[in-house]
């Protein structure tokens, strides 16, 4: 039965996070950007549903609400930092976007306090197999919002034209500029999706845990081993490796205890980067 | 040109030594005595640095009020120089050399929480400044041999003490199988530690042992096994966090345990967050306004309450409470030692025995207080699903009767 929970835990968790670094692997994949405030925009998103409930409206709506305000948030970091690095090489974009990360903490600290918050879904618990398995129905709530607008994303990206152009830009930015694609565009709406879809992920993190200011850094890192591990561009790549992080986070929680739960997520990081080194060796060229 | 600059050097020696001297009065200017904080004004302890900065600036207001301190047939008033550590040990640190060698502060308050104070004490120590903290309870604070820290609160080994010893009880006096969850911080394994004691005096047994990461926000794991093994009692410490986390995912999880008993739960403002899932669990507490100690000053805690909600409008938090409680014990040591010679004032802090309305105060020679003991609260909500924090133990103090065991989930 402890397996079965487990399992269970860990594949709910683990669509969440694969919701997270889907983001990630876009922005990474189109403009080369490995984003460190992923994880300070989620909680941004979970602040935003945090205070929808505060205001007595019903935490759930966040995961509308919050992409959209998101949205904004991310073309406005997009101009004002990202356009001024994206075509510099790696080192500079992380350290930009760890400055971002460090100001989004700080101004979350000063704008929302340093408390702990949460908002109550209230969607009680579903019991299986004779009452041995809990689940709680907000993480059922988590997962299945994140499928659909996982494959919302999909299909966007498949059939609407901004989608093709996104595309395109990852797949040979200079190619594509030269077809008529307007690449400053495409990289604006590429981190605002990224921010969206944070967004939504810190509106169901406030309705399954905890959000607090300083509590971005390990979504940051969980969605950084995901798209390591499934590579750029390959989306069932990061929803398999996402489910099998979140299992395998629960599994270490209950073998190794608690305490290394966020370690071995770590160590297993550092394997993988040792294993998947060569295959970083991916180049990309930009254009202004 | 050249009498010009040579000028222009003079003005500015004048100007430093000026400055210098100025500064070097400060410990007590004219009829003011200036004590030092370094308290966090912004980052993550930054909630609970505001408590304690309220708390210290209600009590200052309050004596000086009513009449000040009256030292060598003076009377001084109490002033408070603060910085923002930034809820860093190392700024804290720096900030404490800062109010000794600069801002020539000879006395101090303590900061927020027991890493800060840990950064802080060494500083005090070493330049010999009395420093009364109210916000440190980590047992290895008091075990260094520290002469000059005093803290008015009680150590953190003894916060879930009463809870086992409680559960034992109700036991019969056999002892009883303990499941417990602490964060990887000085504070919580000193809780822990605590209830290590506790369990090996009672022939208590522990049956999970787990420890949480500072990232916490999934105990589940650790629920899943307390659902299997079925303890008596559940401890968790982890901060706020783990209050919070571990209230949304025992109710959500439907854990079934006879006990629950928590750290920080008034910090997590439990009950408003999380309204009825909250109830029954029970609350280490350092004070609570209900209990019936009193002073000249302050009253006793009903009134201590009324007037700090008054003054900035929400009801105070222990951590309030027993920063008040500290400007108290500084003037009470000032009138005895009736000098502000350092090593006097250091020497009647040690011989410090008064009652205040945060609690008796009575310092053992490694600085903790020993004479104020924790109170385990309770939550209980009515019908309505408003939810309050009454004492339940220990029994002396309590306002309301322990609701034990907890009724399953399934009751509810």
């Amino acid at each position: 039965m402890i397996t079965i929970q487990a399992c269970l835990d860990g594949l709910l968790l683990g669509i969440l996070f694969a919701l997270i670094a889907y983001g990630m692997a876009l922005q990474w994949g189109v403009m080369n950007i490995i984003n460190i405030a992923q994880g300070d925009l989620v909680i941004l998103g979970g602040y935003i549903a945090y205070f929808m409930y505060l205001y007595g409206i019903h935490p759930a709506w966040g995961v509308i609400v919050s992409p959209i305000i998101m949205y904004f948030v991310g073309i406005a970091i997009y101009k004002l930092v990202i356009n001024k690095v994206v075509d510099r090489d790696l080192f500079i974009s992380i350290l930009a976007t760890f400055g971002i990360s460090i100001l989004f903490m700080q101004l979350m600290n000063f704008a929302f306090g340093a408390d702990v918050v949460l908002a109550n879904s209230g969607y009680g618990t579903t019991m299986l197999f004779d009452n041995n398995v809990v689940l709680p129905n907000s993480k059922i709530f988590s997962a299945f919002i994140s499928i659909v607008f996982a494959i919302c994303l999909v299909v966007y990206m498949k059939r609407s034209k901004l989608g093709r152009a996104i595309r395109a830009t990852a797949q040979n930015a200079r190619a594509a500029k030269i077809l008529g694609v307007d690449t400053e565009k495409v990289y604006a709406a590429t981190f605002g999706i990224n921010a969206a879809l944070c967004g939504v992920a810190g509106a169901l993190i406030s309705i399954t845990f905890t959000i607090h200011p300083y509590m971005g850094l390990p979504y940051t890192i969980r969605s950084f081993m995901i798209v390591i591990v499934a590579g750029l561009g390959n989306l069932p790549g990061v929803a398999m490796s996402g489910m099998g992080l979140g299992i395998f986070e629960e599994f270490a929680d209950y073998i190794l205890g608690t305490e290394f739960r966020i370690g071995s997520v770590f160590l297993l990081l550092v394997l993988i980067l040792v294993y998947r080194r060569f295959k970083l060796s991916r180049k990309r060229e930009y254009l202004k | 040109m050249k009498i010009k600059n040579i000028l222009i050097t003079f003005v500015s020696a004048i100007a430093l030594l000026f400055s210098t001297s100025v500064v070097s009065f400060a410990k007590v200017v004219g009829d003011k005595i200036i004590l030092g904080a370094a308290i966090s004004l912004t980052g993550k302890y930054s909630s609970n640095g505001v408590h304690t900065q309220n708390g210290y600036n209600m009590a200052v207001d309050r004596i000086n009020s009513m009449g000040g301190v009256k030292v060598g047939g003076k009377t001084y008033k109490f002033d408070i120089i603060y910085y923002d550590d930034e809820s860093n040990p190392k700024r804290a640190a720096q900030l404490a050399e800062r109010l000794i060698s600069q801002d020539k502060v000879e006395f101090m308050l303590g900061p927020y929480s027991s890493g800060l104070t840990k950064a802080i004490a060494p500083v005090t120590e070493k330049y010999g400044v009395p420093m009364v903290e109210a916000n440190g309870a980590s047992r290895s604070l008091f075990t260094k041999g520290y002469k000059y820290l005093f803290a008015v609160l009680a150590p953190a080994n003894l916060y879930l003490d009463v809870a086992i010893r409680t559960a034992v009880e109700l036991n019969g006096g056999k002892g009883v199988r303990i499941a417990q969850a602490f964060e990887q911080d000085a504070f919580s394994q000193d809780v822990r530690l605590g209830i290590l004691d506790a369990a090996k005096e009672t022939g208590s047994e522990i049956i999970i042992d787990d420890k949480l990461p500072k990232e916490l926000n999934d105990m589940a794991a650790t629920l899943v096994k307390v659902k299997q093994m079925k303890p008596d009692v559940l401890v968790v410490s982890g901060h706020t966090k783990g209050a919070l986390t571990a209230i949304r995912q025992i109710s959500e999880m439907k854990v079934d345990v006879p006990m629950l008993a928590m750290t920080h739960c008034d910090a997590a403002k439990l009950s408003k967050q999380h309204g009825k899932n909250s109830q029954y669990a029970l609350c280490a507490s350092q004070w609570h306004k209900t209990l019936t100690y009193k002073d000249d000053f302050f009253k006793d805690g009903m009134t201590y309450a009324a007037d700090f909600q008054k003054e900035f409008g929400y009801d105070p938090p222990y951590q309030s409470a027993e920063s008040s409680a500290a400007l108290l014990v500084f003037k009470d040591a000032f009138e005895r030692a009736n000098t502000f010679d350092q090593k006097k004032v250091r020497d009647a802090l040690a011989a410090t025995n008064m009652q205040t309305f945060y609690g008796n105060i009575k310092f053992a020679p490694g600085g903790q207080n020993v004479d104020k003991p924790m109170v385990l609260f309770q939550v209980m909500c009515d019908a309505g699903g408003k939810c309050e924090n009454k004492v339940v133990a220990p029994l002396k103090w309590a306002s309301a009767e322990l609701i034990h065991p907890i009724p399953k989930w399934s009751e509810r």
